[in-house]
C-alpha cells in the first residue's frame, strides 16, 4: 500500500484531499462531518467582515442528462460572527488533530484589519491561512476578493502585511478572473507567500430561465455573475496551475490546487502538474463528504500500480511535457485506425471527419450496419473521431512518423522546408 | 367446456393491463433518450419500414422538444403512435440498435415513440398544417393504418379524402385484430381522430367495398383511388372436422374480443392454436387471459423457423402457454358436432423451401391433443373473391401493383396487407404514405 499522506509546509494531513474555503467548510457541525467521512483537511469558509448573503445562490450546468457538470454561487464569505468560527474552529482542531485545518481570509484592506484576523486566528490552534484574493462575487464591490488578486500590487502588498505577524504557514489563492495568473503569483512569492492555491471561481452566467427570462441564479428577479466550478473549469484550472508550476518564480513554492476536482484521477491530474494537496468543493456538494472514500482508495490503487510509494514521488511529474507550441516535433504523425471488431458501426467518427474536419473515414454502405474505414493519406491525426468514438480503444492513433528526425517550426523555418500544398 | 365469465372484473383488468407501460414521468424519458448516442446514417432508421429520423426524435425529447418530437415521427410514420405499441421493435429498430452490439439494452425506442406521439394526441398538437385545397378528390378504401396513412399525407398536400369504411370504427387491424393487452380500441379511435383532424379527410362507415361501394363508380367520381381493404379471416385448414362447434378462426375471435366486453367472450377450458405467427401468439395468449385453463401452440415446423420474434414467444411462455412443435393439423375429432381433440401428424424437418426455411415433413406418426376450441391463426386468406370479381391483377389474391402501388386498374392504387397478404402495421402505413406520393403525381400530371 502507497503511502497518501500529505506534508504541506509541515501542514500534514492523512491524505492530500482538503475541502475547499466553501460552504461544506463552514461550520463545526460539517467539518465534524467531512473528518469523519476520512477528508485529510479543510480550509475553513473564508472570514472576514460582517457580510449577510442572499437567498437562491447558486445555478448549475446539465449536459446530456448530467446533473451540475459546471456549478456557480454568489455566496459570500461566511456571514457568521467571527467569534463563534474561531470557538468552532478551535473546537474541531482538538477533535481532529492529525486533519490539516486552514483558515482563509479576507479582511478590509488596511493593515490592521489584516494584522488583528491573523493574530485572532493563530489562537485557534489552526494550522495556516489561505489569503482569499479571488471570490468574484460581492466582495470585489468592496475592494476584496478579486478585486484584490486582479492588482498585483495590491496583492503583494497584502501578503506582505498578513506575513508581518503570521506565524503559520500562508497560501495565496488566486483568482482566474485574469488573463495569467502568474504576475499576481510572482507578487504574491515575492512578499513572502509560503504557497499558492488555485483556481478560484470563474465569473460566469450558468444559464437563463427561458420561460421568466431572468438568468441563474434567480434572486426576486435579478441576477448577478456567480463564481463557476465543478467538472467544467478543470480544464482551465489545469492550464492556470502549469503557468504557475513552470514560472522559475511562483514553482519555488508549494500548490494546493483547486478547480473541478471530483475523482481520484482528477486528483491525480493536478498532482502531476505540481499541486501537493488538492481542494475540493462541488463534488461534495453534489453527493456528500463520502466520495473521499473512492479519492483515497483511487489514488492508493494507482500509485500501487505505478509503483510510487509516496504523494511527492509523482507530483509536478508532468511539468517539463508541457512546452511551447513552436517546439513540438512537426515530423510526429499519427493515424486513426478502426478496429473493425470493435465497431458498433455507429458512424459517429465518419460524420465527424467528414463534416468538421478531413475527410479520411470512409463509409461502406451496409444493411442495416455500414463499415468505417480509415482513408490514411487524407488523415491529419487530429484525434476527433478516436475521441467521439463510443468505444474505448476502438479506434487508435498509430504512430506513422514523417521523418525520423526531431524538427520543430523554428528548425522547420530556418531550413526553408515547403508547406502544406493543400 | 367453453364459457364466458371465467374471472371477475378484476382478473379481466389485470389481464388485459398494458403490456408495455410508457415512461411515468419526463425524466424518465430524458435519461433514456440521453443513453442515444446519435449514431449517423443509423441502423435503426434503416430497419424501421417508414424510416423515421430516430436520432432525431429521440434528441428532441433529451431538449425538451417533444413537439418537434412528435413531428419528427409523424412525417415519416403517421401511425407513430400505434407502432410505437405495436411494432415488432425487438426485430426492426430496436433490434439493430448498436447497443445491442456492445451486448447492452438497446435504447427503448418505441417508449420513447410512444412518450412523444402520445403527448401530441393528447395534447391535440396540430404539428402540421393542410395546404390549400387542389381541388382534387380522393377515394381511400379501408380505414386502417395504410387507408388512414395514404388519406392523411394526401390531405396535407391539400387533397380532399374520403374514406369508405366497413366497419363502425377506424383504424383496421389495430382496432380490430390485435391483442388487448398491446392497444385499447379507446385509442385506436382517439387515433384515427388525430390523424383526421388535420382536416379534408370525411370518413364514411358501415360502406363495404363490393356491397355498399363499387370500385367502378368511386374510379368514375374521383380523381383517385386507394385500396387499404386489409386482408379477410385465418386461412382454413381443409382438414376433417373443421366446421365443427368450437373451431375458431383467430382473427374473428380477436374481433370479437376488441368488440365485447371481455367477460362476455366465451373461451374453452383446453385451447389449442394453429400456428406461431404474431396472430397466434395474440390468440394463444388473449385465451389464457380470458381463463382457459390450458393453452397449446401447434406449429409443424420448431422454434428456429418460427415467424414471431422471440419476445412474442416469451409473453406466451410466461403466459402458462404449451409449446408442440413440429406438429401439423390432421383432422378434428367432434362429439355432437362439438371439438373434442385435435390429430396431428408428428412432422420432421426436410429440405429448405422458398423461404429458406426447412420445411417440414410428415414421418407418419399422429398423436392427439384433447381440447374443447382449436383456434386457427395459420396465416390469413386475402379477399380473393372480392379481388377477382373486380379483376384486379392479383397473386393468390393479392393485389398486384407496379412501384409507384398502382393496380391494373386506372388511377387505383393499393397497400397494406391487400398487397402484401399480411404484414406489420408499420408495412402499412409506410405503403399508405408512398402510395399517397404517387397518386399526387398521377394526379398533377
Amino acid at each position: 500500500m502507497a503511502d497518501i499522506s500529505c506534508d504541506f509546509l509541515g501542514v500534514k494531513s492523512p491524505n492530500p484531499f482538503w475541502l475547499a474555503s466553501a460552504p461544506p467548510t463552514d461550520k463545526k457541525v460539517n467539518v465534524m462531518r467531512a473528518f469523519e467521512a476520512g477528508w485529510g483537511g479543510v480550509v475553513w469558509k473564508t472570514l472576514g467582515s460582517q457580510v449577510k448573503n442572499v437567498s437562491s445562490r447558486y445555478s448549475a450546468i446539465n449536459f446530456n442528462g448530467q446533473r451540475v457538470a459546471g456549478f456557480n454561487n454568489i455566496e459570500l464569505i461566511s456571514d457568521r460572527p467571527l467569534d463563534i468560527n474561531l470557538r468552532e474552529i478551535e473546537e474541531v482542531v482538538r477533535e481532529f488533530p492529525d486533519r490539516a485545518m486552514i483558515i482563509s481570509l479576507m479582511a478590509d484592506n488596511t493593515r490592521e484589519a489584516w494584522h488583528e484576523m491573523v493574530k485572532r486566528c493563530e489562537q485557534t490552534g489552526a494550522h495556516g491561512f489561505e489569503l482569499n484574493f479571488g471570490c468574484p462575487h460581492g466582495m470585489t464591490e468592496r475592494g476584496m476578493g478579486a478585486a484584490v488578486g486582479q492588482d498585483p500590487e495590491i496583492a503583494g502588498m497584502i501578503v506582505e502585511w498578513v506575513m508581518e505577524v503570521a506565524t503559520l504557514p500562508v497560501i495565496t489563492k488566486l483568482t482566474p478572473n485574469v488573463h495569467s495568473v502568474v504576475p499576481t503569483g510572482r507578487a504574491a512569492v515575492n512578499a513572502g507567500t509560503n504557497a499558492l492555491s488555485l483556481i478560484n471561481t470563474i465569473q460566469s452566467v450558468t444559464g437563463i430561465d427561458l420561460d421568466t427570462f431572468v438568468p441563474n441564479p434567480n434572486v426576486g428577479g435579478q441576477s448577478v455573475f456567480g463564481g463557476y466550478c465543478g467538472p467544467a473549469v478543470k480544464p482551465i484550472a489545469l492550464k492556470m496551475l502549469t503557468t504557475i508550476s513552470k514560472d522559475p518564480v511562483t514553482s519555488q513554492v508549494p500548490i494546493s490546487g483547486i478547480g473541478g476536482v471530483s475523482t481520484w484521477q482528477d486528483a491525480v491530474e493536478f498532482m502531476l502538474l505540481g499541486s501537493t494537496s488538492v481542494q475540493v468543493c462541488t463534488a461534495a456538494m453534489k453527493y456528500g463528504f463520502r466520495i473521499v472514500e473512492d479519492l483515497c482508495e483511487g489514488l492508493n490503487n494507482w500509485m500501487d500500480e505505478k509503483g510510487f510509494e509516496k504523494i511527492t514521488d509523482f507530483v509536478g511529474k508532468s511539468v517539463p511535457t508541457m512546452t511551447e507550441w513552436e517546439k513540438l516535433d512537426l515530423n510526429f504523425h499519427i493515424v486513426a485506425n478502426i478496429n473493425q471488431d470493435k465497431c458498433i458501426h455507429c458512424g459517429l467518427c465518419h460524420i465527424a471527419c467528414e463534416d468538421t474536419s478531413h475527410q479520411a473515414i470512409f463509409k461502406g454502405d451496409g444493411m442495416p450496419y455500414n463499415t468505417y474505414t480509415i482513408n490514411e493519406p487524407e488523415c491529419v491525426g487530429c484525434n476527433l473521431c478516436k475521441l467521439v468514438c463510443p468505444v474505448d480503444n476502438c479506434i487508435t492513433m498509430e504512430e506513422k512518423r514523417v521523418a525520423p528526425d526531431y524538427l520543430n517550426w523554428v528548425q522547420f523555418q530556418e531550413q526553408g522546408l515547403p508547406l502544406n500544398d493543400h | 367446456m367453453i364459457a364466458n365469465r371465467r374471472l371477475t372484473t378484476e382478473q379481466y383488468q389485470e389481464n388485459f393491463t398494458d403490456i408495455h407501460p410508457p415512461f411515468d414521468n419526463r425524466e424518465g424519458a430524458i435519461i433514456e433518450a440521453n443513453r442515444c448516442i446519435m449514431c449517423y446514417d443509423a441502423p435503426c432508421i434503416k430497419m424501421c419500414p417508414t424510416h423515421i429520423n430516430i436520432p432525431k426524435f429521440i434528441k428532441q425529447i433529451a431538449t425538451d422538444n417533444v413537439k418537434g418530437s412528435a413531428r419528427t415521427i409523424f412525417t415519416d410514420n403517421i401511425m407513430g403512435a400505434s407502432c410505437s405499441k405495436v411494432c415488432p421493435v425487438e426485430k426492426l429498430c430496436e433490434g439493430s440498435c448498436v447497443y445491442n452490439l456492445l451486448h447492452e439494452e438497446p435504447i427503448q425506442i418505441a417508449r420513447l415513440q410512444r412518450y412523444s406521439t402520445e403527448k401530441a394526441m393528447y395534447n391535440n398538437w396540430q404539428l402540421f398544417e393542410r395546404r390549400p385545397s387542389l381541388g382534387k378528390k380522393v377515394a381511400v378504401v379501408g380505414a386502417g393504418p395504410a387507408g388512414l396513412a395514404c388519406a392523411f399525407y394526401l390531405a396535407k398536400e391539400g387533397v380532399d379524402v374520403t374514406i369508405f369504411e366497413k366497419e363502425l370504427k377506424g383504424g383496421g387491424l389495430m382496432t380490430y385484430g390485435i391483442a388487448a393487452y398491446k392497444v385499447t380500441p379507446e385509442f385506436c379511435e382517439d387515433e384515427v381522430k388525430y390523424i383526421t383532424s388535420i382536416g379534408g379527410i370525411d370518413i364514411r362507415y358501415n360502406q363495404e367495398l363490393g356491397k355498399d361501394i363499387h370500385l367502378k363508380e368511386l374510379q368514375d367520381n374521383f380523381d383517385a383511388v386507394f385500396l387499404g381493404i386489409g386482408v379477410g379471416v385465418a386461412r382454413r385448414l381443409d382438414i376433417s372436422g373443421e366446421d365443427s362447434e368450437g373451431v375458431e378462426d383467430a382473427i374473428s375471435y380477436i374481433y370479437n374480443l376488441r368488440t365485447n366486453d371481455f367477460s362476455t367472450v366465451p373461451v374453452g377450458d383446453k385451447v389449442v392454436v394453429i400456428g406461431l405467427g404474431m396472430t397466434a401468439i395474440d390468440a394463444a395468449t388473449q385465451a389464457k387471459r380470458l381463463g382457459a385453463k390450458d393453452v397449446t401452440i401447434v406449429y409443424r415446423r420448431t422454434e428456429n423457423e418460427k415467424p414471431c420474434t422471440d419476445v412474442e414467444l416469451d409473453i406466451a411462455k410466461l403466459d402458462g402457454c404449451n409449446m408442440e412443435y413440429l406438429a401439423a393439423p390432421k383432422e378434428v375429432y367432434a362429439d355432437n358436432g362439438n371439438v373434442k381433440s385435435l390429430v396431428c401428424s408428428r412432422m420432421k424437418l426436410g429440405d429448405a423451401d422458398a423461404s429458406g426455411r426447412r420445411s417440414p415433413v410428415e414421418t407418419g406418426e399422429t398423436f392427439e391433443i384433447e381440447c374443447d376450441m382449436i383456434i386457427k391463426a395459420a396465416g390469413q386468406t386475402p379477399f380473393e373473391g372480392l379481388i377477382s370479381s373486380y379483376e384486379l391483377q392479383n397473386s393468390y389474391g393479392k393485389v398486384s401493383v407496379n412501384s409507384a402501388y398502382e393496380t391494373n386498374w386506372k388511377g387505383v392504387f393499393a397497400g397494406g396487407d391487400c398487397i402484401n397478404g399480411g404484414k406489420e402495421v408499420v408495412n402499412a402505413a409506410q405503403d399508405g404514405k408512398l402510395a399517397a406520393r404517387s397518386i399526387l403525381e398521377y394526379m398533377m400530371n
